[in-house]
């Protein structure tokens, strides 16, 4: 495939980030909502079972033909014969596949149906560079230049009239593009205790978050970002202060065990993850985290690395979703996990493999119905060395949108998309 | 537009620095930024720490007080080359040093050594203003580019596309001005290369795939730097540094392609980067009110160290990785190739937070006396000026103005402001 023949999308990541940033100008001005949000979260919560999504982004993409493993097949074995995984290693999860083998608590899951996986997601003339393919999956916009993420339209409308940026949070210090609409976008939640300064720092802080008449549009956004941490505060503040400060005392305290005892200290993406089983349990409006964990680029030495990075995965994944079947309102949570494009069926010299195309995405909850979805793909017809996609990605979002969070996907993704068997009817 | 100069090209003002530059004009302070000359002595009391040259070689590499050392150089690396921004006299090297971190974007959390981070860093330094051509030829084999670009496993038989990806889609060309074939064919150019004990890059002729391969409608024996040399004989590469350098100097949104056109002339064949930097400050749009950018976390810590004549090193160095990260940015590490972002992804909630708890930390330890010399009255005022801006929105005044009392809270909170977050 040549991109020279593509139309030229103008998109590489740091244009494609230079966007519309935290909080709508509306709602720093006249502080309209703050005490509306906070008021809602205590006296009338998200109803029990309200649809959320936790979306989990794999950087780098991650090599799906080494996740869902088909190790029975020799076409698997021949094309990667020092990286593949022999059918004894793998977790088996029917039908000539298998779990990459850091991946039993994720088995568990599989085993008990609350676990879907979704063959061979991609689309249409696949591009292999990082950034224009994370670029596509955060827009949902492979074939024309989208300067919005598709959580961010949902957010561009969901809340009505006027946008609802608490709707959707980011657990990473910078804000995803999959979460910057046209009129909004989501808050971020720092891991590490959210306080506030009181007193007259206090105030003074929360007085730079003023809207100021003429201030030129970035200057603007940067005192919105301030009123929407203050809102934040509010709303969620108990919550991340707890788990955050667990986080942080647990990061410490662990790693000072771990030389101690050997234990590992708790990863990052388990405290993203905690802070959000955190959130759900009390209710907190927001109907979309986004979480994520990088590293998976991996040209080179890659299964080790890769099978460390999907431990790492299931190690905060599966008691996330232990915890969320335990509650009215954690049964009511899905979570995606996917990655930009998958690899090379082949492996190269370094025991790594380069940018690919298709991979398999996981979508896993009390609502989810568990199993495959779609067609593997196949390992013996290839388009140049890679597989080739028999899902496209929109569908995905498509069922999540409907099947989670009660939209018409038309909204977001535009006609024509499949809603795929998912969810119970 | 003076102030725009030293925030955007130099690194933010020291006290005084923007009435001096006031009376000396805009070209006379932008020719004396960008020509920097004689001793530095901010520089020169800043040496570099003294790391381990190279990277751990096999089982050294899982041995456990290796990598503390190697996690702790990293940290002095990074504290380093901060406390050297503050400090510097002459800022415009470190400036550009900074600009082709992030252009060449290479991270220590994989290439896992202090030692070959550095040397890339001194390349910037020392190739970073001159002829880019020389530049790119050192990147294409800098050891650290190397390692996080997977370069020493691309021999010949074996290709690894990676860093020729990389190398045309980011650092030169741009995304669509190649094929996947031109991708392969560099690869097969570059391969060959390997680092020594000492750190040194190594060629070895054996491991170098002789071709002739066909890039970009060249067909030849292409080596790594006739590679680079094909690729900047392309029109479009000029035209992505110039694009390049707009995003970090001069404007957020995309300029016309008639805006690049002055740059890319001063750029012209002697790929002068100076001369680029020097063409993108003269833009109408850098004169332009409309022309704000948000500044990057580090050009915003080391213009708050600046402005109260303190270091990095003089931070608690918990507080200084919780701030970076916790705005987005540490030195040394971006996320990715890819670099850092521009713009508003730098203006979430938690970034907001992380800089109050910096400001902080950073008026705590610096010189206030420009504030806490003048009577309360006129200390709001005092801040602006200490920071290096015309002055305050009535929001910002108004926030600000109960606290004329506690200096070090005024300080830290006017740091925090919207309008010392952009530079505008």
């Amino acid at each position: 495939m040549s991109t020279s023949t593509r139309t030229t999308h103008v998109l590489n990541r740091r244009k494609f980030l230079a966007w519309s940033g935290a909080g709508a100008v509306a709602l720093a001005g006249g502080g309209i909502g703050i005490a509306e949000i906070a008021a809602r979260t205590r006296t009338d919560p998200l109803p029990t079972g309200t649809g959320v999504l936790v979306v989990l982004t794999l950087y780098g993409g991650n090599d799906g033909l080494n996740t869902v493993v088909p190790a029975a097949d020799s076409a698997y074995q021949n094309a990667r014969p020092d990286l593949a995984y022999r059918p004894e290693e793998v977790l088996d999860l029917g039908g000539g596949l298998g779990l990459n083998p850091g991946m039993t608590g994720l088995k568990k899951h599989w085993d008990n149906r609350r676990l879907a996986i979704v063959h061979g997601v991609g689309y249409p003339r696949p591009d292999r560079s990082h950034f224009r393919s994370m670029g596509i999956w955060h827009t949902a916009s492979p074939e024309s230049q989208s300067t919005s993420g598709w959580i961010g339209r949902w957010l561009d409308t969901a809340a009505g009239v006027t946008p609802d940026p608490l709707l959707a949070a980011s657990l990473d210090p910078v804000l995803p593009p999959m979460l910057v609409g046209t009129r909004t976008a989501a808050v971020g939640l720092p891991l590490t205790g959210l306080t506030l300064p009181g007193g007259v720092a206090g105030s003074a802080f929360a007085g730079l978050g003023a809207g100021s008449a003429g201030e030129h549009e970035l200057q603007a956004a940067a005192a919105a970002a301030v009123a929407d941490l203050h809102r934040t505060v509010r709303t969620i503040g108990p919550v991340t202060a707890r788990d955050g400060d667990a986080a942080a005392g647990g990061a410490a305290a662990g790693s000072a065990a771990a030389r101690a005892g050997g234990r590992k200290a708790r990863s990052t993406l388990a405290a993203q993850l905690d802070a959000v089983a955190g959130c759900i349990e009390l209710g907190v409006p927001t109907r979309v985290y986004s979480v994520s964990l990088g590293g998976f680029d991996t040209h080179a030495g890659e299964r080790a690395t890769q099978q460390q990075l999907l431990t790492e995965v299931d190690t905060a994944v599966s008691p996330f979703l232990d915890r969320m079947a335990t509650s009215d309102r954690g049964r009511g949570a899905t979570m995606l996990v996917y990655s930009e494009f998958g690899r090379r069926v082949a492996a190269n010299a370094n025991e790594g493999t380069d940018h690919g195309t298709a991979s398999p995405v996981f979508v896993a909850g009390a609502a989810v119905q568990g199993g495959f979805v779609g067609e593997q793909p196949d390992l013996t017809d290839l388009d140049d060395g890679d597989l080739v996609a028999t899902t496209d990605f929109r569908d995905v979002y498509a069922t999540l949108l409907a099947g989670v969070l009660g939209t018409d996907p038309e909204r977001v993704l535009g006609a024509g998309r499949s809603v795929l068997p998912l969810f119970a009817t | 537009m003076v102030r725009r100069l030293l925030q955007r090209v130099g690194l933010g003002p020291r006290p005084g620095e923007v009435d001096a530059a006031t009376r000396a004009g805009f070209e006379a302070t932008l020719a004396r930024l960008t020509a920097p000359s004689g001793p530095d002595a901010g520089i020169a009391a800043t040496p570099p720490p003294d790391v381990t040259p190279s990277r751990a070689r096999g089982a050294a590499r899982r041995d456990p007080a290796v990598r503390r050392q190697t996690r702790d150089e990293g940290r002095e690396l990074t504290v380093w080359w901060l406390d050297r921004m503050a400090a510097a006299d002459q800022p415009f090297p470190e400036r550009l040093a900074f600009f082709w971190h992030g252009h060449f974007a290479t991270s220590l959390r994989k290439v896992r050594s202090a030692g070959l981070m550095l040397r890339q860093n001194a390349t910037f330094r020392a190739l970073g203003g001159g002829d880019f051509r020389l530049l790119a030829r050192a990147m294409v084999v800098d050891p650290a580019m190397l390692v996080w670009l997977d370069g020493t496993g691309n021999r010949v038989g074996k290709p690894n596309e990676n860093l020729a990806r990389e190398f045309m889609e980011l650092f030169t060309l741009g995304i669509g001005r190649y094929t996947e074939d031109d991708v392969r064919a560099g690869a097969r150019a570059l391969t060959g290369w390997g680092i020594d004990a000492n750190g040194d890059p190594t060629f070895s002729a054996r491991a170098h795939d002789p071709g002739p391969v066909a890039v970009l409608g060249t067909t030849a024996a292409l080596d790594a730097p006739a590679f680079v040399d094909l690729l900047l004989e392309q029109p479009a590469s000029a035209r992505h540094l110039a694009g390049r350098v707009w995003t970090r100097f001069v404007a957020d949104p995309a300029p016309d392609a008639a805006a690049l056109d002055p740059l890319m002339a001063a750029y012209g064949p002697g790929r002068d980067v100076t001369a680029l930097v020097r063409a993108a400050a003269r833009s109408p749009m850098f004169a332009d009110a409309s022309g704000v950018l948000v500044r990057q976390p580090v050009e915003w810590l080391v213009g708050g160290l600046r402005a109260v004549r303190a270091k990095a090193s003089d931070l608690p160095p918990r507080a200084l990785d919780t701030g970076l990260t916790g705005m987005g940015q540490v030195p040394f590490a971006p996320p990715d190739v890819g670099g850092w972002p521009a713009g508003r992804p730098w203006l979430s909630t938690t970034a907001a937070l992380a800089r109050l708890g910096l400001a902080k930390e950073v008026a705590s330890v610096g010189d206030l006396s420009p504030v806490t010399d003048v009577a309360a009255g006129s200390r709001v005022d005092a801040a602006a000026d200490l920071l290096g801006l015309p002055g305050w929105t009535d929001r910002t005044r108004a926030a600000l103005a109960p606290l004329t009392n506690d200096p070090g809270r005024l300080v830290a909170l006017a740091m925090a402001a919207p309008e010392n977050t952009v530079s505008a």
